[in-house]
């Protein structure tokens, strides 16, 4: 019934406490700060996570565990991951991009039609993310100016670009611009009879200047100070407007480009593609530890995210028998599971007086 | 009257200063429904503090929001260093060498001690934040108000006083010609203001003009050179503080004479029962790693007070009482009969109430109206299905408004709109209003003016005569000596003494806080 000594040492009353802030045991204040004070935990998890689901298909199934197979998941998912960039910078605002499925969609139906008119290959590309900065400025622009909320104005977003794809052209385009096909056949050779296609540089490329915006640049410091009390950011005296603007900007970009890596991957340009794949990224990104309030996560988690997703539907994918459903019901079970230990291990740190 | 340690620089202070560096001359704001300004003008020095003194709901954040470019004013005219400004932004202000903390702790918890303080002014290295850089720069101001904290640590997981203390150290950080310090001290205690006085001194005596907000007339005193009054929005008049005695300052800002806080006699201290079953007791009651098993026994119709600094375990104690954390040791009674407090629901079932210290994130609700914000408690233990009649609803809440004196005297009003004493006094009001059988309090008179202070005092008294249990909890010790029946002192999250309310003095218990006591 009586816990009197709450330190591991001789109980001196007098003496300071001997570990951590309070006199905690030190792996209760690695515990705490490591749940509670920063998302690493989160991250961490979906590693586990990410090996775990690995490891069980290696044990099941014959090939799985090659490294081509663990190298396609990059492959096959390198458009997920840069839009799942994106999304991640908008949801550390506390905000969110409903668009960006669409903007997909947009970006390969403008780029197969330009080529298709003949365009040369980097003008289309310069169109083509020029029309996603636009889209996701004007977005930002009306979240915060107008003071609409992020979910109706990229859900008009979203209609909007998935409109104007059907405007461009309602059937499939091919793509046979030279360019193009190289991007999507060409592979770099990597040791060991593996390789990796250019679009994963883009990808990870994407994912590295993020990592370095969001740590080590101003504006990515607001990101999250934006996320973790809006007016408290505006009364430190952030550029509160011109970032969340920002990401929103930064969003439509990174879809676009996750657009012309999907024209990479699939060569033609369809109103029809990308059809949810927003929420895909949306899924990523929580799955990896960022908190949809905004303010706490990480882009290495949204990639670890990405790669959980992909390992998903590879398992099924080699497992043959299982209809493709199985991997919505599976990442449906996993966010639900990430959503309850995200609400268990962040649970408010209790400040204490 | 002041009581500045003697020192080389103390003195220097310009006797008669040449150029104030801010000048606010007829400032006017209107609110829908409210002038919250008329035509105030304020006078900023270098070299020297400023106290802006009034009610709760005078105006003061009202005005130092208008200089800092938070809110736009109608007419009137703000003049920096010379020349006439007019900022639209908070960090415009900051720009022109405007540093301020404002009334609530405005800093983002989610980040780390070491961001908040260097935020938006981050040391850059080819490009990009040299974080070695901030870390240091952060240790170097927290250094300077002796404030042990790890820069590395996230904000949210410290209790609302280091908060304080770090949003202030966020604004020394700077090279500012100007510092507004509104309410800095609401949660501080004695040790930590002296601490921050020392910084402000030090300031003062490099040339930055101070602008200093408290309700503490001890503190103003200490600290200030000049004193500008505002009532209901309106300028009263500015003074040296020299030249102002206590009882016409409080005279100017309540526009009466104050029945002193003597008249609050201790003639209420409650007879101590000595065979009744104390309504609430604890025995052995601690959780591992935040309080050292303590009992504690509180009887009807007394107010017992929990004394102890900053992470004595104040704070951690309520919270078990309130079942907002879980005891991992000892037993918890009522009247008698053993309870388990696992959640918040249980003790309000139990009819015990938590009035917290951190309103801004636990208590009030800024969109919802003054009635409704009033209500909330009362109406969540009646159950959602059982609607508090109108009539009921509107005598409730016009009792309790005038009992606390809240203003402005409009139930309709959203609560983001008062004043930060204002609504604090909503939020207490929101539990006195439950009639619970055990009220706890924690730091429930942070931010409220003098006469507002005496009236919450007198009110707990009473409610204390007529039976409910009240556990109070204060930095202000003062307060806890006068109102509460028995003392718990707290000393390193362990209870280090109890006293008799009635005969102890401050002085007891600051020696027992400083001892420790042998226990
Ligand atoms: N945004 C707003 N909208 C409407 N009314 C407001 C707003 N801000 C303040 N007020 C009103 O203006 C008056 C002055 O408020 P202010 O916050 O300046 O008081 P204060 O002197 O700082 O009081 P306290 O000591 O309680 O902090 C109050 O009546 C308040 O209700
Ligand atoms: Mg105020």
């Amino acid at each position: 019934m009586t816990v009197s000594d709450t330190r591991p040492t001789a109980p001196d009353p007098a003496a300071p406490p001997p570990a951590g802030p309070g006199g905690r045991r030190p792996w209760q204040t690695w515990l705490r700060s490591t749940t509670t004070g920063s998302r690493t935990f989160s991250v961490l998890v979906t590693g586990v996570l990410l090996v775990v689901l690995f490891g069980t298909g290696s044990a099941r199934y014959e090939n799985f565990g090659s490294p081509q197979v663990a190298l396609n998941l990059l492959v096959d998912n390198a458009h997920l991951v840069v839009l799942a960039v994106g999304m991640t910078f908008v949801i550390l605002t506390g905000g969110i991009d409903l668009s960006s499925g669409a903007v997909v969609a947009l970006s390969t139906v403008i780029a197969a039609s330009l080529l298709e008119a003949g365009w040369p290959a980097p003008v289309a590309i310069a169109v083509v993310l020029a029309t996603g900065a636009l889209l996701g400025w004007l977005m930002g622009a009306a979240v915060h100016h107008l003071q609409l909320q992020p979910f109706i104005v990229t859900l008009a977003g979203m209609f909007l670009a998935r409109g104007l794809c059907f405007v461009i052209s309602v059937p499939s385009i091919p793509i046979r611009d030279p360019f193009f096909q190289s991007m999507a056949q060409d592979v770099v050779e990597l040791p060991g009879n593996t390789f990796l296609t250019y679009s994963v540089f883009i990808a990870l490329a994407v994912l590295v200047a993020a990592v370095w915006v969001l740590h080590r640049t101003r504006f990515g410091r607001t990101v999250y100070a934006i996320g973790g009390n809006e007016s408290s950011a505006a009364l430190m005296g952030l550029a509160v407007g011109r970032t969340k603007v920002g990401v929103y900007v930064i969003s439509g970009t990174l879809s676009a480009l996750a657009g012309l890596l999907f024209t990479f991957y699939m060569l033609s340009g369809y109103s029809l593609h990308a059809i949810g794949m927003e929420l895909d990224a949306i899924a990523a990104v929580v799955i990896g530890g960022t908190l949809l309030t905004g303010g706490a996560g990480y882009v290495v988690g949204s990639l670890l995210g990405v790669l959980v997703l992909g390992t998903i539907q590879a398992l099924i994918s080699f497992d043959g028998g299982l209809s493709s459903w199985w991997t919505k019901i599976t990442v449906g079970v996993l966010l639900l599971v990430f959503v309850v230990v995200q609400r268990l291990t962040t649970r408010r740190a209790r400040p204490g007086t | 009257m002041r009581t500045t340690p003697a020192g080389p620089a103390d003195g220097a202070g310009p006797a008669t200063p040449s150029q104030p560096v801010v000048e606010m001359s007829g400032i006017t704001i209107e609110f829908p429904g409210v002038k919250a300004l008329q035509a105030v003008d304020l006078r900023l020095f270098p070299g020297e503090v400023h106290a802006l003194m009034g009610e709760n709901g005078a105006g003061k954040s009202t005005l130092i929001k208008a200089l800092t470019g938070v809110y736009s004013y109608d007419s009137g005219t703000v003049t920096v260093g010379g020349t006439e400004r007019s900022f639209s932004s908070p960090a415009e202000a900051q720009a022109a060498g405007i540093s301020t903390v404002y009334q609530e702790v405005n800093l983002c918890p989610n980040l780390s001690v070491t961001e908040n303080i260097v935020l938006g002014r981050e040391p850059r290295r080819r490009g990009h934040i040299d974080r070695r850089a901030s870390r240091t720069r952060a240790r170097a101001v927290l250094a300077r108000l002796h404030l042990d904290v790890d820069p590395d640590s996230t904000l949210g997981t410290h209790p609302i006083a280091v908060q304080q203390l770090v949003a202030i150290a966020r604004a020394v950080d700077t090279d500012c010609r100007v510092l507004v310090l509104d309410e800095p001290t609401s949660s501080l205690d004695a040790g930590e203001v002296a601490e921050l006085f020392r910084v402000i001194r030090a300031l003062r005596d490099s040339g930055v003009a101070i602008l200093f907000v408290s309700h503490f007339l001890d503190q103003v005193y200490e600290i200030s050179d000049r004193m500008t009054v505002l009532r209901n929005g309106q300028l009263v008049g500015e003074h040296r503080t020299a030249d102002l005695p206590r009882l016409q300052l409080v005279q100017e800002m309540i526009g009466r004479e104050l029945a002193t806080l003597e008249d609050l006699e201790r003639a209420a201290a409650n007879p101590v029962p000595t065979d009744a079953v104390p309504r609430l007791s604890g025995r052995g009651l601690g959780r591992t790693g935040a309080l050292a098993p303590v009992d504690l026994d509180v009887h009807a119709g007394r107010v017992v007070g929990l004394a102890g600094l900053l992470g004595s375990g104040r704070t951690e104690l309520t919270r078990l009482l309130f079942g907002a954390d879980r005891a991992t040791s000892g037993e918890l009674r009522m009247d008698g009969r053993p309870v388990r407090l696992r959640s918040p629901r249980q003790a309000i079932a139990h009819r015990i109430a938590f009035s917290s210290e951190d309103r801004k994130a636990e208590g009030v609700v800024g969109d919802l109206t003054v009635r409704d914000n009033l209500l909330l408690a009362l109406q969540a233990r009646r159950g959602w299905l059982r609607p508090i009649p109108r009539r009921t609803g509107d005598e409730l809440v016009a009792k309790y408004m005038a009992a606390l004196d809240v203003r402005p005297a409009d139930p309709d009003a959203l609560l983001r709109n008062l004043s930060g004493g204002n609504q604090q006094k909503v939020l207490l009001a929101r539990w006195l209003l439950t009639e619970p059988r055990l009220l706890l309090l924690d730091e429930p008179t942070r931010g409220i003016d003098i006469g507002a202070k005496a009236q919450i005092q007198q009110l707990v008294a009473q409610l204390a005569s007529d039976g409910m249990s009240v556990v109070f909890v204060s930095a202000e010790l003062e307060e806890v000596v006068r109102i509460c029946d028995q003392v718990v002192v707290l000393r390193d999250r362990q209870k280090v003494a109890e006293l008799d309310g009635a005969t102890s003095s401050v002085d007891d218990v600051v020696d027992l806080i400083a001892r420790g006591g042998r226990s």
